[in-house]
C-alpha cells in the first residue's frame, strides 16, 4: 500500500477547491441574474408545452396566465440578462472542472480512492450533485435549479474546507479495500441525487401558487421524483455493497452499526415516499415532506452520525 | 396506474361476524398496504434507539459504563430492551409483522400477476379521442392487420377485433415489482434462517499460541438456536506472527497503516498445515466458516518470582488498549501461588515510552518502539479462592497492601528486573508479543441474502424504470379513393415525464407511413436525446 503522498499535487487539490467554491458562487450569482431579469419561463413556448403534456393541467393553466404578470414581454429586459444563463453554465462547468480537479489530483497524491475521509466525501458529493445538475440541464429545461445546486454546493465544499479538512493521507487498515470503490462511489453517486430530489422539493415548498419565475409546482414535484426514481436502486446498492464489504471486514453483513441502522432508516424512508406516490396516490405537498423527511435521514447519517454517534465507521476522521 | 386499481379497500369492520369473519378480516387489515407502509415506517423507527443507545452486542463495555454513570435511568432503558433494541421483543414483533404483512401482499399478487401475464390487452374503448393522448389522420391502404403489424415489430402485446388494435407492453414493470417484493421477502428469510443456524464467537490469540475451533476455546460464543457444539468446523491454527505498521512521522504519526497476521491453519485434525496471512479486509475461509481479524494489542511477557524465590508467574499477559493513538495499555497479573503472600500486579504497558515534563512517563507512538512497563505491585489475599469467577483483567486492590507505585520511577525496559521490597519477590519483563482478536462466524444465510439482495436490485430497477402503456387503434372502413381514417389513442400506466408521449408520436409516425417506419423510429431515438 502506497503510503508516500506527493505534496505537490496534494496542495493543488486544495487550490483547485478553493478555486471551485470560487467558481460555484460567481455561477449562482450568474443563475439567480438570469432567474430574475433572464427570459420569463412563460415566454419560453416549447416549456409552455411540456407543462401543458406535464401531470397536472390545472399548473398549465396558471402557466399561461403568469405570462402577462411576470412582465419578462412588457418590459425592457437589460442587454446583459439574455446573456446570463449561458455564462452561468459555462461557469458552473468551469466549476465542476475545478472540483473533479480537485477530486483527481487528492486521489493521486494519496494513490487511492479519494473518499477515505468527511472532507473528500463530501467534496465528492458535491461533485456528483453539480454532475447530476449539469448533465440534466443538457437534456431538459432545468437551469432554474442552477442557483440553488450552486449554492448547496459551494456551502457544501466550504463547510468540508473549514470544518473537515485533514491533511492528505492514507486511510486505516479497514478502509484500504477495494470496496471503497464499489460502496462509497455508489453513495456519493446516490446523494448527489437525492440533493437535487431534495433541492426541488425545498423550491417546492418555497414557491406560492400563482407567477413566479420559478417553474410550476408539478414540475418541480415530477423533477424531484424522476431525480429518486434513479438514486433509489443506486443506493439500494450502496447499502448492499456496504453489507457486502462489512461481510469482509467485520465478519457479518449487517450489524446494526450506526450508520447501517441509518443508512437502512433512509432507505425505507425512500421507499416510502415511492409508495407514497406510486400505490397511495400521494401527491403535492404530502409526498414533497415525505421526500424531505428522507432527505433529511440523509443528511443526517452524512453529518450527525459521523460526528455525534461513534460507532465502527467512526474512522471518518473528523478533525 | 396499476396499484390504484389493485389497491384494495379498507376493510369495513365486519360488524355481526364470527371468528373466522373476525380473522379474515384481521389478515386483510394487515396485509393492506396501509398496514404494510405503517409498519415499514416502524421498522425504521425502531432501529433508531439502537443507534442512540450503547447496545449490548456491540460494545458491552459502554453499557456497563451507562449503568455505572446513571444506574435509575439505565435501569429503566434496560427494562425497555433499550440496550438490546435488536434482539428485543417488540423489534421482532415489527419485524414478523411486517413479513407477515409483506408475504400476505406479496403472494396474492404473484398469482394475479401470473394471470395477468397471459391475459391479453383489453378491447378498445368506444371513444379513443377522451384517452389522455389521441391522434387521428387519414392513411391509404391501412388495414387492421397492417396496424397490428407496425405495432408488434415495436413489440407491442397487440389484439385485433372488427376494426380495431388492441396493444400493450411493458409487462416488465409489474414482474419487476413481484421479484422485489418477494427478493425482499427471502431476504427477511435469509437473515432469521441465518441467526437461527449460526453462530459467531470472539477469541483473543497471542503470538505463539493456537486455537482450536470448540466451544470450549471462545472468550465469547453466541450460537444460534438450532446449533449444536458438534456442528463446529474442526480447524485449529497457531499465530505465528503479527505485525502493524503505523505512519512514522508527520501529522498523521501514529495512524495505523496495515495489520497482518500470519497463521499456520490446519483445516481437520490430521490435515497437513498451511500458512494464510490474515488481514482486516481479507478474512480465513474455512468450509464457510470465516475468521476475522478485529483488533491487537500487547501481550508483554513476564517472570515472576515470589519471596522463597520459585517461579510464581511466567508467561505472556494480554494488555488491553486505553489509548488508541499511543497504545498505552494496561494489564492484571495474579500470582496466586506466590508465598508467603500472594501478588497481584496492575501493568501499564507503553510501547514507545519516554519521560513527560511532569516526571511521568508516556507513551508517544503506537509502535513498540521502546517498549516499557510501568509496574504497580501488591500483596494480600487475592480473593480468589472463594470461588467466584474474576475478570482476568481486573485486581480488586482495596484489600491489599501496595508494595510498589511505579507510576513516578523509570518504567521496566525488557530485560530489566523490579526487586519487591521486603523480599517479597521480583519480577522481570522478559519480552514483548503481540496478540490479535478474532471473530469467527458461520452463517448459512449469507449467500442466500446475497442473492436475495441481487435479485431486489433486478427487480427493483425493471420496477422502476419500465413503464406500461397502451394503445389502441380504430381502422374506418375505406372510402371510394382507398384512403381510411385512422384513430390512434394511447395511455400509461405508469406516471412519468414526456417520455410517453414522444414514444406515442413515434407510434403514430410509424402508423402514417408504415414503410418509413424504421426511419421514423431512428429519427425519435435522435430527437429523444
Ligand atoms: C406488505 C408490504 C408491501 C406491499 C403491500 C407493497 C405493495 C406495493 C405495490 C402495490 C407497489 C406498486 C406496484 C406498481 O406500481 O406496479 C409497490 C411498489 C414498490 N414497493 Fe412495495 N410493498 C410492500 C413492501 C415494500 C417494502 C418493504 C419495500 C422496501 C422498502 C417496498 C418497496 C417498493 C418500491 C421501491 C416500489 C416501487 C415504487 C414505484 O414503482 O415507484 N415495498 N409496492
Amino acid at each position: 500500500m502506497p503510503t508516500e503522498v506527493d505534496p505537490g499535487l496534494a496542495g493543488l487539490s486544495d487550490t483547485l477547491i478553493l478555486a471551485t467554491v470560487l467558481l460555484y458562487v460567481v455561477a449562482m450569482v450568474a443563475y439567480a441574474l438570469d432567474l430574475a431579469f433572464g427570459r420569463a419561463r412563460t415566454a419560453d413556448p416549447e416549456r409552455r408545452l411540456v407543462a401543458a403534456g406535464g401531470v397536472d393541467a390545472a399548473d398549465a393553466a396558471t402557466g399561461t396566465a403568469e405570462a402577462p404578470a411576470a412582465g419578462g414581454e412588457g418590459r425592457e429586459r437589460p442587454a446583459w440578462a439574455a446573456r446570463a444563463g449561458a455564462v452561468a453554465v459555462a461557469l458552473s462547468w468551469l466549476g465542476w472542472a475545478a472540483n473533479a480537479g480537485a477530486v483527481v489530483t487528492r486521489g493521486v497524491a494519496v494513490g487511492r480512492w479519494p473518499w477515505g475521509n468527511m472532507y473528500e466525501f463530501v467534496v465528492a458529493i458535491c461533485l456528483a450533485a453539480v454532475t447530476a445538475f449539469l448533465l440534466m440541464q443538457a437534456r431538459q429545461p432545468v437551469r432554474f435549479l442552477g442557483a440553488f445546486v450552486s449554492a448547496a454546493a459551494a456551502l457544501g465544499i466550504g463547510f468540508a474546507v473549514r470544518y473537515l479538512h485533514v491533511q492528505a493521507g492514507p486511510v486505516v487498515p479497514a478502509l484500504n479495500s477495494y470496496w471503497i470503490a464499489i460502496h462509497v462511489s455508489a453513495a456519493i453517486i446516490a446523494s448527489g441525487l437525492f440533493i437535487i430530489a431534495g433541492t426541488s422539493g425545498i423550491l417546492f415548498l418555497a414557491r406560492k401558487d400563482g407567477p413566479s419565475r420559478l417553474p410550476g409546482r408539478a414540475e418541480l414535484e415530477s423533477l424531484a421524483h424522476r431525480a429518486i426514481v434513479l438514486a433509489f436502486p443506486v443506493w439500494t446498492f450502496a447499502v448492499i455493497a456496504g453489507a457486502l464489504w462489512a461481510d469482509k471486514a467485520w465478519g457479518r453483513y449487517w450489524g446494526w452499526d450506526p450508520k447501517e441502522v441509518w443508512a437502512f432508516i433512509t432507505w425505507v424512508a425512500y421507499a416510502a415516499y415511492l409508495h407514497a406516490r406510486v400505490t397511495a396516490g400521494w401527491r403535492g405537498k404530502a409526498a414533497t415532506i415525505v421526500q424531505l423527511i428522507a432527505f433529511a435521514t440523509l443528511l443526517f447519517n452524512l453529518v450527525g452520525v459521523n460526528i455525534f454517534i461513534s460507532g465502527l465507521h467512526s474512522y471518518a476522521q473528523v478533525p | 396506474m396499476t396499484s390504484t386499481e389493485e389497491l384494495r379497500p379498507d376493510p369495513a369492520s365486519p360488524a355481526g361476524l364470527g371468528p373466522l369473519g373476525w380473522m379474515r378480516w384481521a389478515w386483510r387489515l394487515l396485509t393492506s398496504m396501509r398496514t404494510a407502509l405503517i409498519l415499514l415506517f416502524l421498522f425504521a423507527l425502531a432501529s433508531v434507539p439502537g443507534s442512540l443507545y450503547p447496545q449490548r452486542s456491540i460494545s458491552p463495555e459502554k453499557v456497563t459504563q451507562y449503568f455505572t454513570d446513571s444506574p435509575e435511568l439505565a435501569r429503566w432503558l434496560d427494562r425497555l430492551w433499550l440496550f438490546d433494541v435488536f434482539t428485543s421483543p417488540w423489534f421482532a414483533a415489527t419485524y414478523l409483522l411486517l413479513f407477515l404483512s409483506l408475504a400476505g401482499c406479496v403472494l396474492p399478487r404473484a398469482s394475479v400477476h401470473l394471470r395477468e401475464l397471459r391475459r391479453r390487452p383489453p378491447a378498445a374503448p368506444r371513444n379513443l379521442s377522451r384517452l389522455p393522448r389521441h391522434a387521428s389522420f387519414a392513411a391509404e391502404g391501412a388495414t387492421v392487420e397492417s396496424v397490428a403489424a407496425v405495432l408488434r415489430r415495436r413489440r407491442f402485446r397487440t389484439v385485433t377485433g372488427p376494426g380495431w388494435v388492441a396493444a400493450e407492453k411493458g409487462y416488465l414493470r409489474e414482474t419487476g415489482n413481484l421479484l422485489f417484493h418477494a427478493a425482499l421477502l427471502a431476504l427477511l428469510v435469509a437473515v432469521g434462517a441465518g441467526g437461527l443456524y449460526g453462530y459467531r464467537g470472539n477469541v483473543l490469540v497471542v503470538e505463539g499460541n493456537g486455537f482450536a475451533n470448540t466451544v470450549a476455546a471462545y472468550d465469547r460464543y453466541i450460537p444460534g438456536a438450532q446449533v449444536s457444539a458438534e456442528a463446529l468446523e474442526p480447524f485449529h491454527f497457531t499465530l505465528k506472527d503479527f505485525q502493524a505498521s503505523y505512519i512514522a512521522t508527520g501529522e498523521r504519526r501514529g495512524q495505523p497503516l496495515d495489520f497482518t497476521a500470519r497463521l499456520a491453519v490446519s483445516d481437520r485434525p490430521g490435515a497437513p498445515e498451511r500458512t494464510h496471512v490474515l488481514k482486516v479486509n481479507e478474512p480465513l475461509d474455512v468450509a464457510g466458516t470465516q475468521t476475522y481479524l478485529l483488533g491487537h494489542g500487547y501481550a508483554p511477557t513476564f517472570k515472576i518470582l515470589d519471596g522463597k524465590g520459585q517461579v510464581a508467574f511466567e508467561g505472556p499477559v494480554p494488555c488491553l488498549p486505553v489509548d488508541q493513538v499511543t497504545y498505552t495499555s494496561e494489564c492484571v497479573i495474579k500470582a496466586p501461588d506466590a508465598e508467603p503472600d500472594q501478588l497481584g500486579f496492575l501493568v501499564r504497558f507503553l510501547p514507545t515510552a519516554l519521560p513527560a515534563a511532569d516526571g511521568t512517563w508516556v507513551s508517544v507512538f503506537p509502535g513498540a518502539a521502546n517498549p516499557t512497563a510501568q509496574v504497580f505491585a501488591f500483596s494480600g489475599d487475592l480473593g480468589m479462592r472463594s470461588g467466584e469467577p474474576q475478570s482476568v483483567y481486573r485486581l480488586e486492590t482495596t484489600h491489599l497492601k501496595p508494595l510498589v507505585m511505579g507510576d513516578k520511577t523509570k518504567p521496566l525496559a525488557v530485560g530489566e528486573k523490579l526487586e519487591l521490597p521486603g523480599g517479597a519477590g521480583s519480577i522481570q519483563l522478559t519480552g514483548v508479543r503481540e496478540w490479535i482478536s478474532l471473530q469467527i462466524a458461520h452463517d448459512p444465510g449469507r449467500l442466500p441474502a446475497l442473492l436475495a439482495a441481487i435479485l431486489s436490485v433486478v427487480g427493483l430497477v425493471l420496477s422502476l424504470t419500465v413503464r406500461r402503456r397502451r394503445v389502441w387503434v380504430r381502422v374506418g372502413e375505406p372510402g371510394d379513393d382507398g384512403v381510411t381514417t385512422v384513430e390512434v389513442g394511447g395511455l400509461t400506466r405508469t406516471e412519468g415525464g414526456p417520455a410517453f408521449e414522444e414514444e406515442f408520436d413515434r407510434v403514430v409516425t410509424a402508423l402514417q407511413s408504415p414503410g418509413a417506419a424504421e426511419a421514423a423510429a431512428r429519427e425519435g431515438v435522435r430527437n429523444a436525446h
